[in-house]
């Protein structure tokens, strides 16, 4: 079964002007297709507006569809009573890091989500304990969210989300807010949970480097799916992708542009140790 | 200068205060604050100075921390005194200028409104510096629970207040933000009378709402994306139970309020 699936999804809302009045529907996803399977580590690109993050929001049934229809964990979000369950199995973490963060303490707001789905205490703090250590904030706990960095505050946001025992993490747009150092932070924390405990990941993002590792990317611009494939097909496509304008990693826009100029190398290099390995093959 | 308020603010720490449930801390502030206004003698005040020291000492919240928050209401506190040390009619006259007159009842009110407004500020300070929001909303939460048979929705209350106190900091933080960016735009705080100053307040007014709504907005998705539906079927992470330390406390403090009840009689 698949963990997250979409049919033909829309979702409309109600343009309206200054008074309030609705002056006509505006489609911020038309019509979309999505198989994420378990296990599975899914990447959605697009520029602003191109309808990525009303997309994360139906993953974990926070917007409902106003036409087709979208499956988590098998479970249908139209379905009120599903609910709960959903948005268990499929947590989410929001772009802005002070805006998600509800307890005052580290550790109250890990169990802040295991509160609300009624585990008993015992297992809470069993839970908290071991969701802090799995992004590494365990020395963390007792602290105040204030004082933490953007990166840190993230992982515990993350920390939040594991410890409801989730199947699948959405991560909508997780580092934009983020300093480079804070954004490679919170990639490699996601990296090792997806390593540790297999869980299913769906990173939405604008940042070209952090989706290389992906199983699956898509492509989205004006609500539609435009692009879809592996990494390295979808980079290999470096004027498709400049239309929907977006950029390429700087090592595979490199490798493009020798190729360019005639140095014969293969297509969609991803990293650094690819072209190394490619340039060395003149030799 | 805007961070430095620190009401409102929780100081980690290890102490026994600290480890106190939030129901004892609420009620036994209460009682202070009540102790405050029910005497008003040199030996109630030398009394109340007395155990706010002892807890603030055992508390291991600095001092200097503790003062601070008493910036905020600096204002306050001198509109206070000096309206009860001209106002106040009764005993020797100390000094007569003009249309102002002081009076030895004036005098000693003033000084005594002043210390139970300090008082009532740093006991209160007290209490938020020692216990996690959290903990605070849930005691608040278990005293009022009565309420519920009268349709008082006292978990959303006690989840809102909790909420409001994890934003001031934020807050305060982004109006420092917010000024800095409209004096960098040549917007003038600082000159002019009361009227031109609070009419400058408006473009950091308005920005700073609208963020804050902004914010609410998402925090509410937050919350909801990690299955917050109200207080039905909730567990507690950290459930309040009494332990001997809390009788310990409502004990000292009861002994300290009938200490206050008896000087009263004795001086008063």
């Amino acid at each position: 079964m698949e963990m997250i699936q979409a049919r033909e999804l829309v979702y409309e809302y109600e343009k309206r002007d200054d008074e309030g009045n609705v002056i006509g529907m505006s489609r911020a996803i038309d019509g979309i297709d999505v198989d994420v399977q378990p296990g599975q580590f899914v990447a959605i690109l697009g520029h602003n507006g191109s309808g990525k993050s009303t997309l994360a929001k139906h993953m974990n049934a926070i917007l409902v569809p106003s036409g087709g229809t979208m499956w988590v964990n098998g479970r249908d979000t139209k379905d009120p009573r599903e609910l709960m369950q959903i948005r268990q199995s499929a947590g989410m973490v929001f772009q802005n890091p002070d805006n998600q963060i509800i307890g005052t303490v580290v550790e109250e707001d890990v169990g802040f989500g295991p509160e609300n789905l009624g585990v008993p205490t015992e297992e809470i703090w069993l839970r908290v304990e071991e969701s802090l250590r799995s992004v590494g904030m365990l020395e963390y706990r007792t602290h105040s969210p204030n004082k933490l960095s953007g990166g840190q505050k993230q992982r515990v946001a993350i920390a939040g989300v594991l410890a409801m025992e989730p199947q699948c993490i959405v991560l909508d747009e997780p580092t934009a807010m983020l300093d480079p150092n804070g954004r490679k932070e919170v990639i490699r924390t996601v990296m090792e949970l997806r390593r540790k405990k297999q869980v299913t990941v769906i990173l939405i993002t604008h940042y070209m480097e952090e989706v290389i590792d992906a199983d699956q990317v898509y492509v989205m611009d004006g609500g539609r799916i435009v692009m879809k494939g592996t990494p390295r097909e979808i980079f290999s496509q470096v004027e498709e992708l400049k239309k929907y304008r977006l950029d390429v990693p700087q090592v595979t826009m490199l490798a493009e542009e020798l190729r360019r100029r005639g140095v014969q190398i293969p297509r969609g290099i991803l990293r650094k140790e690819e072209l190394l390995e490619a340039l060395c093959r003149f030799n | 200068m805007i961070r430095d308020i620190t009401i409102g603010q929780y100081y980690p720490a290890q102490s026994c205060i600290h480890r106190l449930d939030p129901r004892v801390k609420i009620v036994c502030t209460i009682l202070f604050l009540v102790s405050l206004f029910v005497q008003n003698s040199i030996w109630g005040y030398a009394l109340a100075t007395l155990f706010l020291a002892a807890v603030i000492r055992a508390s291991r919240v600095p001092l200097k921390f503790i003062v601070k928050g008493l910036k905020a209401i600096v204002m306050l506190l001198l509109f206070t005194v000096v309206m009860n040390l001209f106002l106040t009619k009764g005993g020797r006259v100390l000094v007569d200028f003009w249309i102002f007159r002081i009076t030895e009842n004036g005098l000693r009110t003033s000084v005594f409104m002043a210390i139970r407004l300090v008082y009532l500020i740093m006991g209160s300070s007290i209490m938020t510096f020692t216990t996690t929001p959290n903990g605070l909303t849930d005691g608040i939460e278990s005293l009022l629970r009565p309420l519920n048979r009268w349709k008082v929705p006292v978990h959303e209350v006690a989840m809102m207040m909790s909420i409001a106190l994890r934003f001031i900091p934020i807050l305060l933080e982004e109006t420092d933000k917010i000024m800095k960016a409209q004096i960098a735009r040549g917007a003038d705080l600082e000159s002019g009378n009361l009227i031109q100053k609070t009419k400058a307040m408006v473009p950091i007014l308005v920005p700073l709402f609208v963020s804050a709504f902004r914010r609410a907005n998402e925090l509410a998705m937050a919350m909801e994306a990690r299955c917050y539906h109200g207080g039905e079927g909730r567990t507690k992470m950290k459930p309040l139970i009494y332990r001997a330390g809390d009788y310990a406390a409502y004990g000292i403090t009861l002994l300290y309020l009938a200490g206050i009840v008896v000087v009263g009689r004795f001086t008063g």
